[in-house]
């Protein structure tokens, strides 16, 4: 194809996208809240008894705890006599945070078009808020809790996790993990790298352990297990057929996969029919994959069109 | 005509599909589901327990698979929450605790009577995979010390008389990778006998099948399982049935009914293309 029929094509293309795009939005902003996210307020009090617990109260007085916490208002609940009353408001933020994530979903879709400026603008900010929130979590979750708060109980909690039991007292044994920690973070210095091969070695052996002991107990045994079972059945009412065809084609399809994977012997003869029929197996099994495989993409793209349609467009009644 | 088909640029196909995906959506075009015996035996495993039973849902997924995995994780969610299952969530992937909390939203506000700490309780995430789901099959608090909010598990009623999750009476995984099923398989459900169950992407389901009955008591394969299961709880309690939150995975085999409609013509046109073409000589 040469390079004006693809520019045409490209223009086109972009033309017949952006023209039924606008006019569903302008259509939809004329008729309905399009891109407007409402929210109902709900207010939460708690007041301090004589032993000082908390309990809830109705009628906050000073010095009790107070805060709002808001509430999306889907499409279907959200009423004129709410907006009227002032018992559903607009939620500037979340309508921000609609239209953001509306405009970056058509960004990654812009890809199907061809790579472009505002693709990579919002494949960046996918790694970057990704990789922040990990690091967040990491921080928050497993860092300060599991290795923190198991050497310094009394410091965590007075500064960082009321809630946490410090009965248990100092473990020093999580001193261990800590200088792994600072053994694998010589990695980034300009010298002395080698170091951190040492918790790399020590990961590396205890996940191939842990996933040798997995693989050979539930993969290896119990699967030889599951694979030996009787090629005729019967059940109360006597011979079954199909539990039976089942049983035999289970044997016949396990027995011919294996046998082509089988290599020390040239797959000719007897062997090489049979691998020939483990072949065609495997083949029906990666044809289950793909569909399956196209299942989840489509499931994918049709999740971000609802969203597109509902909780953006209003097309349909928001999720 | 196969000059066009074979020079025709693949944009109008991503195009074509965009429509075949877009077009159902817009005009709601939902198919009966007929409940498989896989589904089945998923909504069997949860609802043949008696009520008030020890559920853990671990999410094991991120946005990336929301699309895919969360109807079932909603599913699992309102039928241990209709059963009046304890339901324990946690999740081995960083960005599934955001995915707990929209479960927790549809407790919250679908089944208003429930308490947190007494009927569902949320463990934060954990890094590690495998190595989080063997400790807490020994010792729960040696991985989670608190819940999600800093609430020692002690003084929490449903978590003070648990030690570990062989108290569990069944474990729901929903499944985007590793650490995921596979995972729950082998560390938990095989050397345990711990009742597991799986929700997962379709590309793990045709590697998660051979798991059952024996390590695992039901899988859900994709959208279309999350469908049938939908199904199977919606003739078991029609007030879910009437909840149209509650057919997400219903609404989206419509799509999935047209686009592979297209994709199997197109995969029949692409064929006829080529053996024409080969057979002027053109391939």
């Amino acid at each position: 194809m040469s390079t004006d029929t693809t520019k045409q094509s490209n223009a086109l293309i972009w033309g017949v996208i952006f023209i039924i795009g606008a006019i569903m939005l302008i259509w939809s902003m004329s008729t309905s809240r399009t891109g407007q996210v409402w929210v109902t307020a709900q207010q939460h009090a708690f007041t301090q008894l004589s032993d000082g617990s908390y309990t809830s109260t109705d009628a906050p007085a000073s010095g009790d705890i107070e805060w709002t916490t808001y509430k999306k208002v889907s499409d279907r609940d959200l009423t004129q006599e709410m907006i009227d009353n002032g018992s559903a408001t607009l939620s500037w933020s979340r309508t921000i945070g609609l239209w953001l994530a509306a405009i970056f979903t058509l960004f990654i879709l812009s890809f199907l078009v061809g790579d472009n400026p505002a693709y990579k603008f919002a494949e960046a900010m996918v790694v970057g808020t990704s990789a922040g929130y990990v690091m967040v979590i990491g921080l928050w979750d497993v860092f300060v809790p599991n290795l923190l708060g198991k050497l310094f109980p009394t410091l965590v909690q007075s500064w960082a996790l009321p809630g946490m039991d410090v009965a248990a007292g100092s473990q020093l044994l999580y001193i261990v993990p800590a200088i792994l920690i600072v053994m694998l973070l010589f990695q980034l210095m300009p010298s002395g790298g080698w170091i951190s091969r040492w918790p790399i070695a020590f990961f590396i052996g205890i996940t191939a352990g842990y996933r040798m002991i997995g693989y050979v107990e539930a993969d290896l045994v119990a699967q030889i297990k599951a694979g030996i079972i009787p090629l005729w059945i019967t059940g109360q009412g006597g011979f079954e057929l199909w539990p039976t065809v089942n049983a035999l084609l289970l044997t016949i399809a396990t027995l011919a996969a294996m046998v082509y994977f089988f290599f020390s012997i040239e797959h000719k003869g007897l062997v090489g029919k049979t691998a020939r029929v483990g072949i065609w197996f495997l083949m029906i099994t990666f044809g289950a994959s793909f569909g399956y495989t196209v299942m989840g993409r489509i499931a994918l793209l049709a999740a971000r069109l609802e969203f597109l349609f509902g909780d953006w467009l209003h097309f349909i009644p928001s999720s | 005509m196969l000059k066009t088909l074979q020079n025709l640029d693949r944009r109008w196909i991503f195009l074509s599909m965009l429509l075949a995906v877009a077009i159902p959506i817009l005009t709601r075009t939902v198919f009966p589901e007929v409940v498989s015996k896989q589904a089945k035996m998923v909504f069997d495993a949860i609802e043949d327990l008696p009520d008030g039973s020890n559920v853990l849902m671990s999410y094991d997924f991120d946005p990336a698979s929301q699309g895919e995995l969360l109807p079932m994780a909603q599913a699992f969610t309102r039928h241990c929450s209709v059963k009046g299952h304890k339901q324990y969530y946690m999740a081995l992937w960083p960005l599934g605790s955001p995915m707990v909390d929209l479960s927790i939203d549809t407790i919250q506000s679908e089944y208003p009577d429930m308490i947190y700490g007494e009927d569902y309780v949320k463990f934060d995430y954990k890094a590690g995979g495998e190595a989080v789901i063997r400790m807490i099959t020994q010792d729960l608090r040696g991985m989670f010390p608190m819940d999600s909010k800093g609430v020692p598990l002690d003084n929490i009623p449903m978590t003070k008389n648990i030690k570990n999750i062989q108290d569990m009476d069944l474990i729901v995984n929903v499944s985007a990778g590793d650490p995921g099923t596979k995972q729950w398989v082998q560390f938990a459900a095989t050397p345990f006998g711990l009742t597991t169950v799986s929700g997962c992407t379709g590309v793990q389901a045709p590697q998660m099948y051979p798991y059952i009955p024996e390590q695992l008591a039901g899988v859900l394969g994709a959208i279309k399982a999350a469908a049938e299961y939908e199904a199977a709880i919606d003739e078991a309690y029609p007030s879910i049935a009437e909840n149209p939150r509650a057919q997400e995975a219903k609404r989206r085999m419509g799509p999935q009914l047209v686009a592979h409609s297209l994709m199997i013509g197109l995969i029949v046109i692409g064929n006829w293309i080529f053996f024409v073409s080969r057979k002027r000589g053109q391939a």
